[in-house]
């Protein structure tokens, strides 16, 4: 691969989408460099990751660990499983910066989690911040603004 | 006269000394009792003051189910008030926080009041004259709590005008703010950011009573704490390697059975309790640069070891708070239903010490009490389940046993093995308590 066309990246992008709706994690977590996070802003308009709180900030350790308790027999919260479903807008397209090898895509949402009985709808915006690794594109930062980030939720406990 | 309402008797047979009956988190009669009674009588805790810094701040919350303002006067000190115009009862704001300037005013009538709820003007005045107005309630302006106390920028009020002292409410347990405020070399704190809110369909008193259950936490957060340390373990680092903070945060909960025995647990009258008397879950985060320097220079070598040497893990404030003062957060549980509250979970920087110590507690606050969190999932998945299970009639009483003395006093403050549910009968005491206080007593 040289250098990533507009579609290679929208296709990305639905791509991982896809892997978490499948419930693919492992290949999920294959997706990020090693320094990447995946941001979860609490406040609208968020610029700070470190000094408020955020939903979700999680480097490379803590996506590993919600992949391996995914598969725990003793995660109790996730006795019987929850499943999601993302429906995607098609990614617009906001840099390409082939100079810095940095792709960045904006991609309207809705995703949906479903355990049980209960069902909820989350409406976001997701950032993809993308840089080339030998040749493939992984996710440096992906970072999830949703419409109600200050809203009273339950457990949300898939990947938006 | 209901199964509860107006009988007292009823309600004091709910709490037996090591059993209380399920109808204390499952029975809607009961969850008006409390709004009515518990939290009226008691000293409820609203905001920090760092919310409302310049005049005519103002932040909106409910004390119980009451909904309350607090708002910073011309004078410099914070009030709080009823959310409620006179007139017609329209709530005067509706966002959670802002600035309104010089004074209310109501987006009715327009109505105005001073921000420390005085009444200020009313369009039209003349309509009033000769009807009496002055003497009404109405002419009083947004009515005020009973009391108001800023202890140390914790802003309490209690709802009814009689009822215990702010001392006397709390005590000793003050010790748990004292030392948390201390900790700031400036000796002050101020809040960072929005807080976490997080929805719970189960009772308010189930999320109280886990702040200090030490028999939980390897159980029901093995999930998460358990998978940490092994997948730490598998990645073989070279020994003496620096764990990730998050590892720091997130391992100590799978401490076993003899650590959380040894760190003791301090219960004080009126419900108030803390565990991690002689060590905590917080003892052993690594030390931050330049901040023990910062609080020498502050308060003296022996002050400042004495303060830092504090690990109080969680310290409940009855009725319906909770802090942790070697990190600063502050969690509040609001109920809303007899099986539904909300956690509003709120972090305060140190100021004038270093960023990483606020940075350390902001990963805190997201990795363990987010809706998104690995270790909130299975605390509220045991919650909800229990809110279920209680509407089985195979029993009707839960039990508070463990390491129950015949005859304990909760009167007096007692530390005892940190794995004890003496804190939880003490919250049933002071419940008790606070319930009746105010209730007629039966013919």
């Amino acid at each position: 691969m040289t250098f990533p066309s507009r579609d290679d990246l929208i296709d990305f992008v639905y791509e991982e989408a896809r892997m978490i709706d499948d419930g693919r994690f492992d290949e999920w977590l294959d997706l990020w460099t090693e320094d990447g996070y995946y941001w979860m802003p609490l406040d609208y308009k968020q610029e700070d990751p470190h000094l408020v709180t955020s939903l979700l900030y999680e480097d490379e350790f803590l996506r590993k660990l919600r992949v391996e308790r995914l598969k725990g027999e003793r995660t109790f919260s996730q006795k019987p499983k929850s499943r999601c479903h993302h429906v995607l807008s098609r990614p617009f397209v906001d840099e390409m910066d082939r100079d810095n090898g940095l792709f960045v895509t904006h991609t309207p949402l809705h995703y949906v989690e479903t355990r049980l009985d209960e069902q909820f709808m989350l409406a976001a915006n997701a950032r993809h911040e993308l840089v080339l690794v030998d040749d493939e594109l992984k996710i440096r930062l992906k970072r999830v603004d949703l419409l109600n980030s200050d809203a009273a939720f339950g457990n949300i406990q898939l990947f938006v | 006269m209901g199964r509860y309402s107006g009988n007292r008797s009823a309600v004091e047979a709910l709490i037996r000394p090591t059993q209380v009956h399920r109808d204390v988190y499952i029975d809607d009669e009961v969850f008006d009792l409390e709004m009515k009674h518990l939290f009226a009588n008691t000293w409820v805790f609203v905001g920090h003051d760092s919310q409302v810094p310049n005049k005519g701040d103002y932040f909106a919350t409910e004390i119980g189910r009451q909904p309350v303002l607090m708002a910073r006067h011309s004078n410099g000190e914070v009030y709080v008030m009823h959310n409620r115009c006179p007139h017609k009862g329209t709530k005067i704001v509706i966002d959670r926080e802002g600035n309104t300037g010089k004074f209310f005013r109501c987006p009715y009538h327009a109505w105005s009041f001073k921000t420390d709820g005085c009444l200020l003007a009313i369009p039209l005045k003349k309509g009033y004259k000769d009807t009496g107005l002055e003497e009404s309630e109405a002419a009083k302006g947004l009515a005020p709590v009973g009391a108001v106390k800023n202890y140390r920028g914790f802003i309490f009020a209690r709802l009814n005008a009689e009822g215990p002292g702010f001392e006397e409410f709390f005590g000793d347990s003050l010790s748990s703010i004292d030392n948390m405020v201390d900790r700031s070399p400036e000796g002050r704190l101020e809040v960072a950011g929005p807080p976490l809110r997080y929805m719970h369909q189960c009772n308010w008193k189930m999320l109280v009573e886990n702040q200090t259950d030490t028999c939980h936490p390897m159980v029901a957060h093995e999930s998460s704490a358990g998978t940490a340390v092994k997948l730490w373990e598998s990645l073989e680092k070279p020994e003496g390697t620096k764990k990730p903070m998050a590892m720091e945060v997130i391992a100590p909960f799978m401490s076993p059975y003899e650590f959380f025995e040894e760190m003791g647990i301090r219960t004080w009258p009126n419900g108030h309790g803390h565990t991690g008397v002689h060590h905590s879950i917080h003892s052993d985060y690594s030390a931050i640069p330049g901040y023990f320097e910062q609080m020498v220079e502050a308060h003296g070598e022996e002050r400042a070891k004495e303060i830092l040497g504090e690990n109080r893990h969680n310290t409940v404030y009855f009725p319906n708070i909770m802090i942790k003062g070697p990190i600063q957060q502050l969690r509040i549980f609001i109920p809303l239903a007899a099986n539904k509250t909300l956690v509003e979970s709120y972090i305060y920087r140190l100021v004038g010490a270093p960023d990483m110590l606020l940075q350390r507690t902001a990963m805190y606050n997201r990795l363990i009490n987010a809706p998104t969190s690995v270790v909130g999932h299975d605390d509220l998945e045991m919650y909800e389940r229990a809110q279920e299970g209680l509407h089985s009639d195979g029993l009707e009483w839960v039990n508070v046993q463990r390491l129950y003395v015949e005859g304990e006093d909760m009167d007096e403050t007692a530390v005892e093995n940190g794995t004890t549910e003496r804190q939880m009968r003490n919250q049933f005491h002071a419940w008790k308590k606070y319930m009746t206080m105010t209730m007629e007593t039966a013919q």
